[in-house]
């Protein structure tokens, strides 16, 4: 029962923890490159969550001084997210056209037919 | 899709609205949600509508790859000379304040200046995104 | 303008990778990333020395104060790290303009150029500032950049290399970013001091532990640890010659940096190597790097990936003074930084001439060639013997100052563990040095001459360093041990 307790009072953690283990998962478990991106997205997406569910808080108000109000929900996990957003779309698009010239000089994106002649170098 | 007529009809009309709504996101960053970045995306998604509707060639005509590729650095440049324009003036790097008399002013024409850098960026980055996966493998 | 000097560091690589990308041409990109690269240890130098004469700089970029504005901080450590990455990016430009005008496409080279301007940019970038999330975005400015610049190379595999590193690269960085997310939740701040300052009455809470745990395991991918190296060999081996010897030289060395700040400045000894098995987790995994790493650079055919498995091995020396956890340990460690990114530098220079004249790296090629080769290949054995620790180089200093901090801290083990993995470098150096000198000529060697002069001398620069911070250490190891004290002294 305290479990169950601590799952509800903590379930935008869970949520985070849950989005970024899958993202993961999808990055070791999948062969094909556009997949382990799409993981590879999902896991930074999660960190999103992690950042921005502390920085609201409940009744706050955007940061913006009035009379009316007293509590403000923190501003600066936004800004950092955005930026780290910045920073993901980057990496998708170059991974991305990663996997296009991938599949143009080796003619397919799944990992283990790439590896099965030996490419890998090991 | 070049022979739709519904999709080309709305098209046309969407797309002079959506660059307006674009501006309007870009220059009412200040006062509300907003921004160079949201800015940019909205613009750039003009330009890939319009590539998807009336085909890449002729966007490519309307928004030709040198312009997109050459507004990507630009828009760095515009972002990067506030900073030493600030350094210039005797601040610190990318201080607006001493940017005018008025640092409150200053702050304001500050954060519009990079703000447009950022815009000119976003924009030329995610049209020449499209157009480079758009031309691959044809 | 002198005030601005920190900015300066960041802004010129900036403003110089924007010019590369608007001018579109090769020539006039290399002129522009070279002149940028010899502006850098200017400024590197001067902020170096105002560190050692008045203390630590605080530069407040766009004027917010610290702790909530973004802060550059530069104090002895990073001051020397600033110095290295300058001096690396600066002694190899000159090189540059054949080997990269032989290894990419003409349309390629001003982007190559501005790929690594912005590489430069975020490799200072994470150097200087004093703010953890600015340091993770100067990190993907400089591994998003360099994914850019593996992808340049000629082999398809170097697609694959890139792909991989990406993969690689940024699950450690959201890891590391997921960690200092943790420390923002708990202390409400992001830079380097204010956290330290606040962490002190929390540091056994399960967040902070996680957040250790998060950015420890991030960086260390980062910075290619042992177990988490999988990603380097292939990267080194089919990236473009000049990207291998700039980023074997400084990538990996600003990761150790950032690895460093967050351990020692952040964190603090006490949160760390006192309540956290710390010493025994970096002393086995930088051991198994010493070993493994080394066993299996004998067993290459291709001598850049021999090299890359050397490097896995010395960043295990690396992080065996980190280990150590003390003054003379931290010192060597903080040394070898310096020393081997000029003898590894000066290796992949070696090999990029190789690949300019050969078009080949291979091991069974280059038989003979010490004789159409003779400088450029004595060159691979002087800092071939610095890579195995011979005295009167700068490779011996190192080993010198790890070997008597693990005295220092009763390990007199680790000296025997430290002169046998330096017999394994014998090895993999001595069969490249036996095939080159002692075997005859091969057909592809026949032909080869001389490297030309402009790529000849910023090769032979870098191992006169070696020999030259082998006998004379006042510049490395006494800033190298003033470093290890700022470290090692946190946040009083």
């Amino acid at each position: 029962m305290e479990l169950f307790e601590n799952i509800i009072a903590h379930y935008n953690h869970w949520v985070t923890i849950f989005l970024m283990v899958a993202g993961l998962y999808i990055v070791v478990a999948r062969g094909n490159m556009v997949k382990k991106l799409v993981g590879l997205s999902l896991f930074q997406t999660s960190v999103y969550l992690l950042y921005l569910t502390p920085g609201k808080i409940l009744g706050g108000t955007p940061p913006i001084l009035d009379p009316n109000f007293a509590v403000y929900s923190n501003p600066l996990p936004h800004v950092l997210m955005l930026t780290a957003i910045v920073v993901g779309v980057a990496t998708l698009a170059l991974g991305l056209a990663l996997v296009v010239r991938i599949n143009e000089a080796y003619g397919t994106i799944e990992e283990d037919e790439i590896f099965a002649d030996g490419e890998g170098g090991e | 899709m070049k022979f739709d007529l519904i999709l080309r009809i709305a098209a046309k009309l969407l797309i002079p609205f959506t660059l307006l709504f674009g501006l309007y996101v870009q220059f009412h960053g200040d006062f509300g949600p907003g921004g160079g970045f949201q800015a940019g995306v909205i613009v750039a998604a003009v330009v890939i509508l319009y590539a998807i509707i009336f085909g890449l060639e002729t966007a490519k005509n309307v928004v030709p790859p040198i312009v997109v590729e050459t507004m990507i650095p630009v828009g760095v440049l515009i972002y990067a000379s506030v900073g030493v324009a600030s350094m210039l003036l005797g601040g610190e790097y990318l201080n607006y304040s001493v940017l005018e008399h008025d640092p409150a002013h200053a702050q304001e024409l500050g954060i519009l200046l990079v703000e447009l850098g950022v815009f000119v960026t976003v924009a030329g980055t995610m049209t020449a995104i499209f157009y480079t996966f758009a031309g691959r493998g044809r | 303008m002198i005030e601005n000097l920190p900015a300066l560091q960041i802004v010129i690589p900036l403003l110089g990778a924007v010019l590369c990308a608007l001018v579109r041409h090769g020539g006039i990109a290399w002129a522009i990333s070279t002149l940028v690269s010899w502006m850098m240890p200017v400024v590197a130098g001067l902020i170096l020395a105002q560190v050692l004469s008045d203390g630590a700089i605080s530069y407040a970029m766009g004027g917010w104060a610290p702790p909530f504005g973004i802060e550059f901080r530069i104090d002895a450590a990073n001051g020397f790290v600033l110095l290295l990455i300058s001096v690396v990016g600066a002694v190899i430009m000159p090189y540059a303009r054949r080997s990269v005008g032989a290894e990419i496409s003409r349309r390629n080279q001003a982007w190559f150029y501005t790929m690594y301007l912005l590489c430069l940019c975020g490799l200072l970038g994470v150097s200087i500032t004093g703010d953890a999330f600015n340091a993770f975005v100067f990190l993907e400015v400089s591994s998003l950049s360099t994914y850019a610049l593996i992808a340049l190379g000629k082999d398809r595999r170097a697609l694959l290399a890139a792909y991989q590193y990406l993969i690689m690269g940024t699950i450690g960085a959201t890891l590391y970013v997921i960690g200092v997310g943790l420390l923002y939740t708990m202390t409400g701040s992001l830079n380097f001091v204010d956290v330290a300052a606040r962490i002190a009455d929390m540091e056994t809470t399960r967040p902070i532990l996680a957040a250790i745990a998060f950015i420890m395991v991030g960086l260390s991918l980062k910075l290619a640890l042992f177990p988490l190296h999988v990603w380097l060999p292939n990267a080194y081996a089919y990236a473009p010659s000049l990207a291998t010897a700039f980023l074997a030289a400084t990538a990996t060395k600003v990761a150790v940096y950032l690895m460093l700040r967050f351990l020692f400045t952040v964190f603090g000894l006490h949160a760390t190597f006192e309540n956290l098995p710390l010493t025994e987790i970096f002393l086995a995994l930088s051991i198994a790097a010493m070993f493994g790493a080394s066993i299996v650079a004998i067993f290459q055919e291709n001598v850049k990936r021999m090299l890359a498995y050397s490097s896995v091995a010395q960043i295990g020396y690396i992080t065996l003074g980190i280990a150590l956890a003390n003054q003379t340990g931290l010192t060597g460690g903080i040394v070898h930084l310096f020393n081997h990114a000029m003898m590894k530098g000066a290796l992949f220079l070696v090999l990029g001439a190789v690949a300019f004249r050969l078009g080949t790296v291979k091991i069974e090629e280059l038989a003979g060639l010490g004789r159409r080769m003779p400088v450029t290949m004595g060159a691979f054995v002087v800092a071939g013997l610095s890579i195995i620790g011979t005295p009167g180089t700068a490779g011996f200093i190192s080993k010198w100052y790890l070997a008597v901090g693990a005295l220092e801290q009763g390990m007199w083990w680790l000296v025997f563990l430290l002169v046998a993995s330096s017999l394994l470098s014998v090895v993999y150096i001595g069969r490249v040095v036996e095939v080159v000198w002692f075997r005859p000529l091969s057909e592809k060697a026949e032909g080869a001459r001389e490297m030309p002069l402009d790529m000849l001398v910023p090769t032979l620069i870098l191992v006169a360093a070696t020999v030259y911070f082998g006998i004379d250490t006042s510049l490395t190891a006494d800033i190298a041990s003033s470093a290890a004290s700022a470290l090692l002294e946190g946040v009083k």
